[in-house]
């Protein structure tokens, strides 16, 4: 399980409003990617990502400060698949935020899924955190597309955030990168 | 009409540690004329995504798509899955194996200009590159919503991209940014 400090992979990077925080790159052993010690001296968080899954359940969740409490989580999304368009929601169900796609590696190896998922006022003592995810694959005929909110019910600063899949490990061609928004 | 990236003009792409920053403008041009395609041509391998906007996006005659090629590729190796909405109706679609791969939709006329984005991830990667667009074309009682999830299948880095398929009208304005990961 690849654990990234921010002082570890940070401190060559020219600072500015949008800062690399830190980058995680899939082991293919581990299904479980976290960023921990995350500052609260940005205004939001941005995840960039290329996922490859060795499953075909291929999406992974976030887990801010590891909470896997399923009663701390709801979700809305709506997406295409290529032929159908749905909507779809919880509020109970899964153990974090839902939060991106990826491919499956054992269908084709040199695809992988991709996502953007933003975290608004992250470091709020007395808010709820909201989770905006844009996150998809294609492979050639076949696809997702979704758009997600989730929400973290919970009033705790973010300082960090695990990604979980739901099944299989995270490839080596799966990266993840943590970025901070000054506003 | 071709932009070429000889040099990456931001003055702020090179710190004095040599270090580019985390987002960065590489080029950005205004049409000055009405053009067919528009093509960003030798970007630097120095980042590890591409971020294009192209605002102010519209043709004369109707509202069209707009249509993307990496590295001038003219072979069947694109592929998109499309999620729209156009005020009554939500649809999704695929494309595959087809020539060039879809965007989003340009504006009718310079009173109802559209913007697209487009996020291409780890472009200068050896896997298949993926991008994300999405595309506003609002048209006053008419219009669309668009999301794509993109496929080019090639392991080569991406060092142009060219956006096609309509007559980009005077005032088209796009920007390439660079995104590097720590």
């Amino acid at each position: 399980m690849p654990i990234l400090g921010i002082t570890a992979s940070s401190i060559l990077k020219v600072t500015g409003s949008y800062e690399s925080i830190a980058t995680a790159t899939g082991t293919g052993s581990s299904g479980t990617i976290t960023f921990s010690s995350i500052p609260t001296t940005y205004t939001s968080l941005q995840i960039r990502c290329t996922s490859q899954l060795s499953s075909t359940s291929n999406y992974a969740i976030l887990r801010p400060n590891n909470d896997s409490s399923t009663a701390n989580y709801t979700f809305h999304s709506m997406y295409g698949d290529g032929s159908t368009v749905t909507a779809d929601g919880y509020i109970t169900g899964l153990s974090g935020a839902l939060s991106v796609y990826g491919t499956d590696s054992g269908q084709n190896s040199d695809t992988t899924g991709v996502g953007i998922v933003d975290i608004i006022d992250y470091a709020s003592t007395t808010k709820y955190k909201t989770f905006r995810s844009i996150t998809g694959y294609d492979d050639n005929g076949s696809g997702l597309i979704f758009l997600i909110s989730s929400l973290w019910k919970d009033t705790t600063a973010i300082s960090s955030l695990t990604i979980v899949a739901q099944g299989g490990n995270f490839t080596t061609k799966t990266t993840f990168a943590l970025y901070g928004i000054k506003g | 009409m071709e932009i070429l990236l000889l040099r990456p003009p931001s003055p702020f792409t090179e710190s004095k540690d040599n270090m580019a920053t985390t987002y960065e403008k590489i080029a950005t041009t205004t049409l000055g004329s009405a053009a067919s395609t528009i093509t960003l041509s030798s970007i630097p391998a120095t980042y590890t995504d591409l971020r294009i906007v192209l605002a102010n996006a519209f043709t004369s005659y109707a509202l069209d798509t707009v249509k993307i090629r990496f590295n001038g590729d003219t072979a069947t190796n694109y592929s998109a899955t499309q999620l729209m909405g156009d005020g009554a109706t939500a649809s999704s679609s695929v494309q595959s194996s087809v020539s060039s791969g879809l965007l989003g939709r340009a504006g009718y006329q310079s009173t109802r200009p559209a913007m697209i984005t487009a996020d291409v991830f780890s472009y200068a990667g050896s896997t298949y590159k993926t991008y994300l667009s999405d595309s506003a074309a609002d048209q006053n009682g008419s219009g669309e919503v668009l999301r794509h999830v993109g496929l080019w299948r090639s392991t080569a880095a991406i060092t142009s991209v060219t956006l096609m398929n309509v007559t980009f009208e005077a005032g088209a304005i796009v920007t390439i940014y660079g995104i590097l990961k720590a």
